[in-house]
C-alpha cells in the first residue's frame, strides 16, 4: 500500500517534470551550431538550415547517417535515428522563416567575384559545367522538393562542401551530379563560385520555388527526394 | 632491417618455447568434454547437438532462430560498413593493436561464407578458426560465441545462408608488429581461450540460466563490459566490472551488483526498459551502447530482456571505489562549473539535478557520472548525443554539444561539478583529460 502511494507520488513527480512534447524541443541540440531555429548566420562555417528544401534537409541527414557525406559530428548525432524521424527533423526546420541577415562583401577582389559570377549564371559550356541557376533556381533560391538555395551561406562552407565532392568524401545518391560538377572545377573556380554566391544579398523571397519542368542538365539521383510517407 | 628481422626470429623461437611448454602443460587449444545436455540454453528449439551435423533443408523455424540470435548477437555492428550493404563487412575496428575489419558474412562463393559448410561455420564460432585452418584473432568474439550450443550454431548459418550474397571483398586486417605475427595469437588462445558451450548451472531457474547464455553467448557483453590486460584479454576475476573502451575511449560501466557504480540498487524493471528503449529513469545510453540497443537489445524478446536482467542483478558487487579526497582547488572548481550548470544545463537536468527522465537523464545518483573514468560524462558534455532512436523511443530528445561554447576548463569545471553535487562523489576533472576526449574519435 504504502509503497503504492509511493510509485504513484513518484509518477506523478515524474509527469510534471516533462518536457514540452514538441519537435523544436527534440532538436535544441541542433541549436549550438546551426544556431536558433537553424538559422545559423553567413559568418563561420556552419550552414543556416532553416527553410531549405526538406528534401534537401532529409536527404543530408540520411547522408551523414549513412556515410555519404562525412562529418564526425553530425554522424555521431543521427547514427542511430530512424528513417521517420530524420525526415520530421528535416520537415521542421524547412518550415522555418526567418529573416537573413545582410550579405558579407567578404575581401575577394572584383576579377574573383566576376569569375564566380560568370560560373553561377551561365557556366562554362566548353567544360561541361552547367550554371548553378540552371539546377537550383533562377534566383539560387533552391527548387522543390530537394535542391537547396545556395545564399545566405558562409563562403568557407560554400568552398569546403565544393571541395568535399570534388575529393570524394561528399557523396549523394547515384548519379551523383554535383560530384560531376565539382571534378571539372578547379580550385579557382570553386574559390570563385563560393566568394559570389557568399556576397549575394538573399532576394525578398527566399524560398525555394517549383520545379520548372524543363529538364536540369544533369541526371541527379537526389531528384525527387525520398522522403518517405 | 637485418636487426628487426634478428628480434622476430627470437620473439618468434620464444612464442614457440612457450606454447611447447603450454602444450606439455596440457592447457593449449585443450580437447573440450561438454556433455551433451549441458548445453540447452533454453530457447524454445534448442537442442543439444554436438559434433559435426550438416544443415539440410531448413525450416523457416530454423532460419526464424538464426536471425534471432543474429540480432542478439549484434553481428550486422561489426559485419557490416555504415550506410553498407548488411552483413557484407568492410568496417573498420580500432583496436590497440591495429585496425581489422569486420569480414564478408553473406553467402558469396568468392567473397562471403558461399562455399563454406555448417561444420565450417561451427569451427569458427566454437573453435575460432577460419576455414581454412587459420586461427581467428578474437577481435571476432568467439570466446563468447563458444558458449553456444551447435544448434543456436547451424541456426545461425541457417539465416546467414538466406542473405542476398554480396560481392564485397575481405579487406585484410592491418595489425602491428608484433601483432600480426600467428605465433602469439595461438599463444594468446593457449592462455585465454577454452573452447564449450554454456553450461547449465543446475542450482538456478531456468530464467536465469537462460540471462546468463545470453549474456556470456551470444550477447558478448564482457567485449566491453569487462576490462582487459594490455594484452587484450578480459580480466576475469573482474568480470562485467567495466572497462574503458580501448581507442573508442567510452567507459562501459559495471553490470555487476556494486552499490552506485554497477546495476545494484536498480530495478530489473529499469534495466528492462534501457534495453528495450535506450531510456529509463535512472539514465540514457550513449555512445557504442546506443548503437547495441538500436541494432540488437530494442528488437528481443521482453523475456529475454528480463532474463538478461535477472541474470546481471544476480552478480555479486565488487568493492566500491573509495570517496574521493578533493584538494584545496575543489571549492574554486565547483562554484566555476555550478556557474555554468546554472546558464546551460539546469533548464532541462534541473536544478536537483533529477533531470526529465526518460527525456533528460537525471544527474544525480546517475552511475555513468561517478565512474572512475570521467570518459562517458566529458565525452557528452563535448559531443551532446541523442538517445537512439527505437520503437519504444522513436523521437528521442538531444543534448547540444557544448564543444563549440565550452573551453577545456569549463568542460573539466562543469563535469566535476556535476561529479559532486546531489551527493554524487567522484573525483575531480583536468584540463588534460578533456582534451583527450576532445580529440578521441566520435564513430
Amino acid at each position: 500500500m504504502l509503497a503504492g502511494l509511493a510509485a504513484a507520488a513518484a509518477a506523478a513527480a515524474a509527469a510534471s517534470a516533462a518536457p514540452p512534447d514538441t519537435i523544436a524541443q527534440r532538436v535544441l541540440a541542433c541549436v549550438p551550431c546551426h544556431g536558433n531555429e537553424g538559422r545559423a548566420t553567413n559568418e563561420g562555417y556552419y550552414p543556416r538550415i532553416a527553410g531549405k528544401p526538406s528534401g534537401y534537409l532529409y536527404n543530408q541527414l540520411l547522408n551523414f547517417r549513412d556515410g555519404r557525406r562525412r562529418n564526425a559530428a553530425m554522424a555521431y548525432l543521427v547514427a542511430h535515428q530512424t528513417d521517420a524521424y530524420l525526415a520530421e527533423i528535416a520537415a521542421h526546420f524547412a518550415a522555418q522563416r526567418l529573416p537573413y541577415p545582410p550579405s558579407r562583401a567578404g575581401n575577394a577582389g572584383p576579377a574573383e567575384l566576376e569569375r564566380g559570377r560568370q560560373l553561377a549564371e551561365h557556366g562554362d559550356k566548353a567544360r561541361a559545367i552547367p550554371a548553378c541557376a540552371s539546377c537550383h533556381g533562377g534566383a539560387l533560391t533552391g527548387v522543390l522538393p530537394a535542391t537547396p538555395g545556395l545564399l545566405g551561406l558562409p563562403r568557407d562552407y560554400l568552398s569546403a562542401q565544393i571541395g568535399a565532392w570534388k575529393a570524394g568524401s561528399r557523396r549523394a545518391a547515384a548519379p551523383d551530379c554535383m560530384a560531376q560538377i565539382a571534378r571539372a572545377l578547379g580550385p579557382e573556380d570553386i574559390g570563385a563560385v563560393s566568394a559570389w554566391l557568399a556576397s549575394r544579398p538573399v532576394p525578398p523571397n527566399p524560398d525555394a520555388v517549383a520545379a520548372a519542368g524543363s529538364d536540369p542538365p544533369l541526371r541527379c539521383g537526389t531528384v525527387p527526394a525520398t522522403v518517405p510517407r | 632491417m637485418r636487426r628487426a628481422a634478428a628480434i622476430a626470429g627470437a620473439l618468434l623461437a620464444l612464442m614457440l618455447a612457450v606454447i611447447g611448454g603450454l602444450l606439455v602443460r596440457g592447457i593449449a587449444e585443450p580437447v573440450e568434454a561438454v556433455p551433451a545436455a549441458a548445453v540447452a540454453a533454453n530457447g524454445p528449439t534448442a537442442v543439444a547437438a554436438n559434433g559435426p551435423t550438416a544443415v539440410a533443408a531448413d525450416g523457416p523455424a530454423v532460419v526464424a532462430r538464426g536471425r534471432y540470435l543474429a540480432l542478439a548477437g549484434n553481428c550486422r555492428a561489426c559485419h557490416t560498413e555504415r550506410g553498407g550493404l548488411a552483413y557484407a563487412g568492410g568496417r573498420a575496428i580500432e583496436t590497440p593493436f591495429g585496425r581489422m575489419y569486420g569480414s564478408n558474412l553473406t553467402p558469396d562463393p568468392t567473397h562471403g561464407l558461399g562455399a563454406w559448410s555448417a561444420d565450417d561455420f561451427w569451427r569458427a564460432l566454437h573453435h575460432g578458426k577460419s576455414r581454412d585452418g587459420r586461427l581467428l584473432y578474437p577481435a571476432f568474439p568467439y570466446p563468447s560465441f563458444t558458449r553456444m550450443p551447435r544448434a543456436d550454431a547451424d541456426a545461425l548459418f541457417a539465416y546467414l545462408r538466406t542473405l542476398e550474397p554480396a560481392a564485397t571483398p575481405n579487406r585484410a586486417h592491418e595489425l602491428r608488429f608484433p601483432y600480426n605475427q600467428p605465433g602469439l595469437l595461438a599463444l594468446w588462445r593457449g592462455l585465454h581461450f577454452r573452447a564449450g558451450t554454456y553450461r547449465w548451472q543446475a542450482d538456478r531457474d531456468a530464467e536465469w540460466n537462460r540471462g546468463a547464455y545470453l549474456v556470456q553467448g551470444p550477447g558478448h557483453c564482457n567485449a566491453c563490459h569487462t576490462r582487459r590486460d594490455a594484452m587484450g584479454a578480459p580480466v576475469l576475476e573482474a568480470d562485467l566490472a567495466g572497462g574503458l573502451i580501448p581507442v573508442q575511449g567510452w567507459y562501459a560501466p559495471p553490470l555487476n551488483g556494486t552499490p552506485g557504480a554497477g546495476l545494484g540498487d536498480w530495478s530489473t524493471a529499469e534495466i528492462v526498459q534501457l534495453l528495450k528503449t535506450g531510456v529509463s529513469a535512472r539514465g540514457s545510453v550513449a555512445g557504442p551502447m546506443a548503437e547495441v540497443v538500436a541494432q540488437s537489445l530494442q528488437h528481443l524478446e521482453a523475456r529475454d530482456l528480463q532474463a538478461v536482467a535477472t541474470y546481471l542483478k544476480s552478480l555479486p558487487p565488487a568493492p566500491a571505489a573509495p570517496a574521493p579526497v578533493h584538494g584545496e582547488e575543489a571549492a574554486r572548481v565547483f562554484a566555476a562549473g555550478a556557474v555554468l550548470y546554472e546558464r546551460h544545463c539546469k533548464e532541462c537536468h534541473g536544478a536537483d539535478g533529477r533531470g526529465m527522465p526518460p527525456a533528460y537523464p537525471p544527474l544525480a545518483g546517475n552511475r555513468s557520472l561517478t565512474q572512475t573514468s570521467p570518459a562517458n560524462p566529458i565525452r557528452i558534455v563535448l559531443n551532446g548525443g541523442f538517445a537512439p532512436g527505437t520503437a519504444g523511443n522513436p523521437r528521442p530528445y538531444g543534448m547540444p554539444p557544448y564543444r563549440p561554447l565550452f573551453s577545456d576548463a569549463e568542460v573539466a569545471a562543469v563535469v566535476s561539478y556535476i561529479r559532486n553535487a546531489w551527493g554524487n562523489q567522484a573525483a575531480l576533472v583536468g584540463t588534460t583529460e578533456v582534451d583527450r576526449f576532445r580529440s578521441a574519435p566520435l564513430e
